[in-house]
């Protein structure tokens, strides 16, 4: 279970990018955060494994604090906190199994991990996620001779071989086409699913979010202005989250989804994706 | 009529409509008067520059004529008559580029790391920084000569020279790589929880290992360069052996001794091009 409390964050340019932002995700609920570019969603992904560090607030992973930790303690702490990025974040140059093994760097001696001499407990991990995320046969090649899609896989058995309490996921999809982006979706609900996982998802694709996640939280200029299931997204509150727009195509586009869950893959995100360098600022 | 209808709709834009709009792009100094200024300085000074040279055409004659015996000497070069000399300098300048590449890449890689702002604190950074400063701001034959006069003629000070030349070059480069890499991939490998070390083995590494590679077999040529120009200020190799050729008017023998050192480079050339490629 995921708890955050009050989260501010001001960046030294003056830019306040959180403004007490508090929600609390049980196990196994996958969050998905919505919100237009700039809101603060990557920063309260970032602030929750400190890789962005918070100015004021709480946030708690079960029973531990994780704004309180020392530099080593944090270090110890990332290691249950899996992390999945927009452009994927492979390192190109290492091959497939060293970006999975990567997953294990806060597990292993500094020699282990130079000399790439896993304990064999880790590597059968490693196989066994890549089966799972439908990868085996690329073990060996280069991160950077992958598609989109298989990266994300990658990127999602790099996650899992941390063993992680949280995912946290920063636009999955924003690099992929719109049914390789329904395919990684659903693979992460799965392994989220089979693992009783948290996730906190940021999504710019509103009717992607509505499809594949439990619970929505809409931020907007760094405050939470909605806090509900998919379902509760009308346009009034989209307005509300993103400003005035005309939003009926978008519901109508989601209500289609609902009825026909296999349904057609060739929609388009486009004017969802214009944005999708957000930064974190 | 929907053509019709379209051609009336906007008529100045139509296809056969001229407009008399001109663009141009805007000029890099905005006032005219300081820009038409500027230009003209530039002339002048150009002018004067020029009119101060005091050329003595008669020594420029004379020199055309050594200039064309020393072209002479080089077309027929000459590599027996000094072989043995040649064949000792060479060996030295070979011996003192390697081993100071050697150990200059090794110094460099750490000092690189480092000079890196965004993974050294900045302690380290300042001090790296300054150790970089100070071998960059030394030019080569002046610490030879320093060198020279501390450990004596010979090859050892120029592995000296060498290895702190390319110390400045190649830690400077290096961290300027490690600036510039795509800080998700670090972002990614520091989120796993790594430590220091394998944030530097995996998230940079992998990142900058082809551009240090490349940047070493360039200085690897860089170096055997410069030994041949250390060698006239008393640091050995084949640059010694040159500056006595031409002093005896030799000219056969040093040109066979260029003839080399160009082999030699166009060589390591080379191997440095299918090296990067190799590890890219």
């Amino acid at each position: 279970m995921l708890r955050i409390e009050n989260l501010h964050k001001r960046y030294r340019t003056g830019d306040e990018a959180l403004k007490g932002v508090s929600f609390t995700v049980p196990s196994g609920q996958i969050l998905g955060l919505i919100g237009p570019s700039g809101s603060g969603k990557s920063t309260l992904i970032r602030c929750v494994n400190r890789l962005v560090e918070p100015s004021a607030g709480r946030i708690f992973l079960d029973d531990l604090e994780l704004t309180a930790l020392s530099h080593s303690e944090l270090r110890k702490a990332r290691r249950h906190i899996g992390m999945i990025f927009q452009e994927f974040a492979l390192v190109e140059r290492l091959t497939v199994m060293e970006n999975v093994l990567s997953g294990r760097l806060g597990y292993v001696p500094f020699w282990r991990s130079f000399s790439r001499r896993y304990p064999a407990v880790d590597i059968d991990k490693a196989f066994a996620l890549l089966e799972r995320v439908g990868v085996l046969d690329q073990a060996d090649k280069r991160a950077d001779a992958l598609s989109g899609g298989q990266r994300q896989r990658v990127g999602i058995a790099r996650a899992l071989e941390q063993d992680p309490e949280l995912l946290l996921i920063d636009e999955p999809t924003a690099s992929l086409d719109p049914k390789t982006s329904r395919q990684i979706m659903r693979l992460i609900r799965e392994v989220c699913a089979e693992r009783n996982l948290p996730a906190i998802i940021n999504i710019h694709d509103v009717v992607l979010a509505q499809t594949f996640v439990d619970r929505i939280v809409g931020l907007r200029a760094g405050e939470v202005v909605f806090d509900g299931a998919p379902a509760a997204l009308s346009p009034q509150v989209l307005t509300r989250i993103y400003g005035e727009e005309d939003w009926t195509e978008l519901q109508r586009r989601y209500d289609d989804e609902t009825e026909d869950e296999s349904g057609a893959g060739d929609r388009k995100a486009a004017d969802a994706r214009i944005e999708r360098r957000a930064g974190l600022a | 009529m929907p053509e019709s209808n379209a051609a009336r709709a906007s008529p100045e834009i139509g296809p056969n409509a001229i407009t008399a709009r001109i663009w141009r792009r805007p000029p890099l100094i905005h006032n005219r008067t300081l820009r038409w200024a500027c230009g003209a300085g530039a002339f002048m000074y150009l002018t004067l520059a020029l009119a101060s040279l005091h050329i003595n055409w008669r020594r420029v004659y004379d020199g055309i004529e050594r200039g064309w015996r020393l072209i002479q000497g080089f077309l027929v070069p000459d590599f027996l008559s000094r072989w043995g000399d040649i064949a000792v300098g060479m060996q030295e300048s070979l011996t003192m580029t390697v081993t100071s590449t050697l150990v200059g890449v090794l110094i460099s890689v750490p000092i690189g790391i480092g000079a890196a702002r965004n993974i050294a604190p900045l302690p380290i950074y300042f001090l790296c920084r300054g150790i970089i400063a100070v071998s960059r701001s030394l030019q080569e034959i002046i610490v030879a000569i320093f060198f020279v006069a501390m450990f004596g003629f010979g090859p050892f000070a120029g592995f000296l020279t060498l290895s702190f030349g390319t110390i400045g070059f190649l830690s400077k480069l290096l961290a300027e790589d490690i600036e510039d890499i795509d800080e998700s991939q670090a972002e990614a490998i520091r989120a796993t929880g790594a430590g220091w070390w394998q944030l530097v083995n995996y998230g940079i590494q992998p990142q900058v290992m082809p551009r240090l590679l490349g940047l070493s077999c360039y200085r690897l040529d860089i170096n055997f360069r410069e030994s041949a120009v250390i060698g006239i200020v008393g640091a050995g190799g084949i640059g010694a052996t040159l500056n006595t050729a031409i002093d005896r008017y030799e000219f056969n023998s040093a040109g066979a001794i260029l003839i080399l050192i160009i082999a030699i480079v166009m060589m390591s050339e080379y191997f440095s091009g299918y090296a990067r490629k190799w590890v890219q």
